[in-house]
């Protein structure tokens, strides 16, 4: 069942969605099995031979009335290191000229900005965040590219995203964090969660390589308060 | 233990799948045939959701370390233990040393290959099931390889001998109608276009996957605009991109996705989705969610109700 709490892409209707789906799991709605956020809908996952399509649907209508900011706990704050440099950052030359400014200007409109996870989607991990100053809206490229590395930093329209698995994506690159967003191989394989704020911390190249060795031997987590 | 001499061309552990972690990215995975897969474990005497392999259009070749209690269901391949033929969707006891091999899928695309005590690779996220883009769960993430060796759950006490009516091994093959529930953005398409798509009959594509099967046939119109800002993806959800050709999402599905979704094929007719072999042709009927839930009642009930024939 998909419910649809407004239109278009705006932080009002998000947090509602994110309070629908923070109700149902608190309520234990019986026969909800599954909950998918995204930006003004909430999928759910149920089962029929626990609860009828009607029945839920007046469950869930009741529920979205209540479904506000207040109804939430705090977000958590997520700080990421991000190195715009070089190779980590191939677009932010271009995207600057662009946008008509320096990179220097760029960066720190980009670091200086607190971005919103509104969901997590696509592949494992991979946060659809808003949050730069107007001025870094820029159209998405015009081709492509087939492979983006893991933990690059990139925005498109007036999204920022972190590609957290090698994929395809049409989003400039403006830096890499060395964090990694997503490992199969860890307990809790996925860092970000819808809801969380992110802020991004610039380091240079020195830094990355480090955090890079730090996290790759287990020894590495980013601030999260 | 077993020992994979040949993987074949896709062989995954699979078991019930992983859920509640769709809202991080992360899709359930598990069996795309699961009737045929609970069927193979019950055979073998596990619980309906133990581990156990998913082959694609090829089998594998497999060795007994130690003996061991197997059964092969699913696409119609040629199974055969110590070179002799075996039968399928029958269980079969195995001696240390033992080789099976299943050839080539004559109908169908995918099998399952069961071991009593069930597949005993690590559980991630509460799931053995193998996510090979996430590279999670299975065997570290991959497809079985050759040299393998596939750890085995406690075995319990030698299983009876026993197979599956011929009535309850599903037919793969022909043009099989899918019931569909039309929505959730249905009202994106013309008419015309969901009059293509209900007439239609669509030819599956060998770029099909576990992740969704791609189609082609008679293009389905948009009325306005083919992207939507993403949303949720759920299984079997159509989605037509712009050049009006539907995908039909299966186990290994994106979570959120930005095409317009015309319809949902129903759980109980996933397996029919992707045992259907490339170039074989789909076509789709609309039905209620009223409806959608008593038919998917019905094969419930009629998965359960099946026994197991004892054989000498």
């Amino acid at each position: 069942m998909l419910v649809e709490l407004g239109e278009g892409i705006s932080v009002d209707v998000n947090t509602r969605v994110r309070a629908l789906e923070y109700l149902i799991a608190q309520k234990a709605v019986p026969g909800v099995v599954e909950t998918v956020p995204t930006y003004s809908a909430l999928l759910v996952y149920y089962d029929p031979s626990i609860v009828g399509y009607d029945g839920l649907c007046g469950q869930l209508a009741a529920l979205a009335e209540q479904a506000t900011t207040t109804a939430m706990p705090p977000a958590r704050e997520v700080e990421l290191p991000c190195c715009y440099e070089g190779e980590l950052g191939p677009d932010v030359e271009a995207a600057a000229q662009r946008l008509e400014l320096s990179v220097d200007e760029l960066v720190r409109l980009h670091e200086g900005a607190e971005y919103l996870v509104y969901f997590i989607g696509f592949t494992p991990g991979l946060p659809y965040m808003t949050g730069a100053p107007e001025r870094l809206t820029i159209a998405r490229l015009d081709n492509p590219r087939v492979k983006v590395p893991a933990g690059s930093v990139a925005i498109g329209g007036i999204q920022c995203c972190i590609y957290p698995v090698e994929s395809p994506g049409g989003f400039w690159l403006l830096g890499r964090t060395p964090v990694r967003l997503y490992d199969p191989e860890a307990s809790e394989p996925i860092l970000l969660k819808p809801g969380d704020r992110v802020r991004f911390r610039r380091i240079e190249r020195r830094e990355y390589n480090d955090i890079a060795e730090r996290v790759a031997a287990g020894r590495f987590r980013p601030v999260i308060r | 233990m077993i020992h994979v001499l040949d993987p074949g061309p896709q062989t995954t552990v699979q078991d019930a799948g992983r859920s509640g972690h769709m809202r991080y990215g992360i899709p359930p995975s598990g069996p795309v045939d699961r009737h045929s897969f609970v069927l193979a474990n019950r055979l073998v005497g596990n619980p309906d959701g133990a581990a156990a392999l998913e082959f694609t259009l090829m089998g594998p070749r497999l060795r007994a370390e130690t003996p061991c209690t197997i059964a092969v269901t699913g696409a119609d391949a040629p199974l055969t233990l110590n070179d002799a033929a075996a039968p399928v969707w029958t269980t079969l006891t195995l001696a240390a040393g033992d080789v099976v091999r299943i050839g080539a899928a004559r109908a169908g695309v995918r099998g399952y290959v069961a071991v009593a005590g069930g597949i005993d690779v690590p559980p991630v996220l509460g799931s053995r099931s193998t996510y090979l883009r996430g590279r999670m769960g299975g065997v570290h993430g991959r497809p079985v390889a050759r040299d393998d060796r596939l750890p085995l759950g406690a075995a319990p006490a030698a299983p009876r001998r026993r197979t599956v009516p011929s009535e309850a091994r599903p037919k793969w093959g022909g043009e099989p109608a899918l019931r569909v529930v039309l929505g959730p953005q249905a009202d994106r398409f013309t008419d015309e276009g969901i009059a293509a798509f209900l007439g239609g009959s669509y030819e599956v594509l060998p770029q099909s996957d576990r992740m969704g099967v791609r189609l082609r046939g008679a293009r389905i119109a948009h009325a306005r605009g083919h992207d939507i800002i993403s949303d949720g993806i759920a299984l079997g959800a159509v989605q037509v991109p712009g050049d009006g050709q539907p995908i039909v999402l299966l186990v290994d599905r994106q979570s959120t996705g930005g095409y317009t979704k015309i319809a949902t094929v129903c759980s109980f007719d996933i397996a029919r989705v992707g045992q259907a072999k490339p170039g074989q042709r789909l076509r789709f009927t609309a039905v209620d969610v009223a409806t959608a839930h008593r038919l998917l009642k019905e094969s419930d009930a009629a998965l359960a109700r099946v026994e197991l024939e004892e054989i000498a």
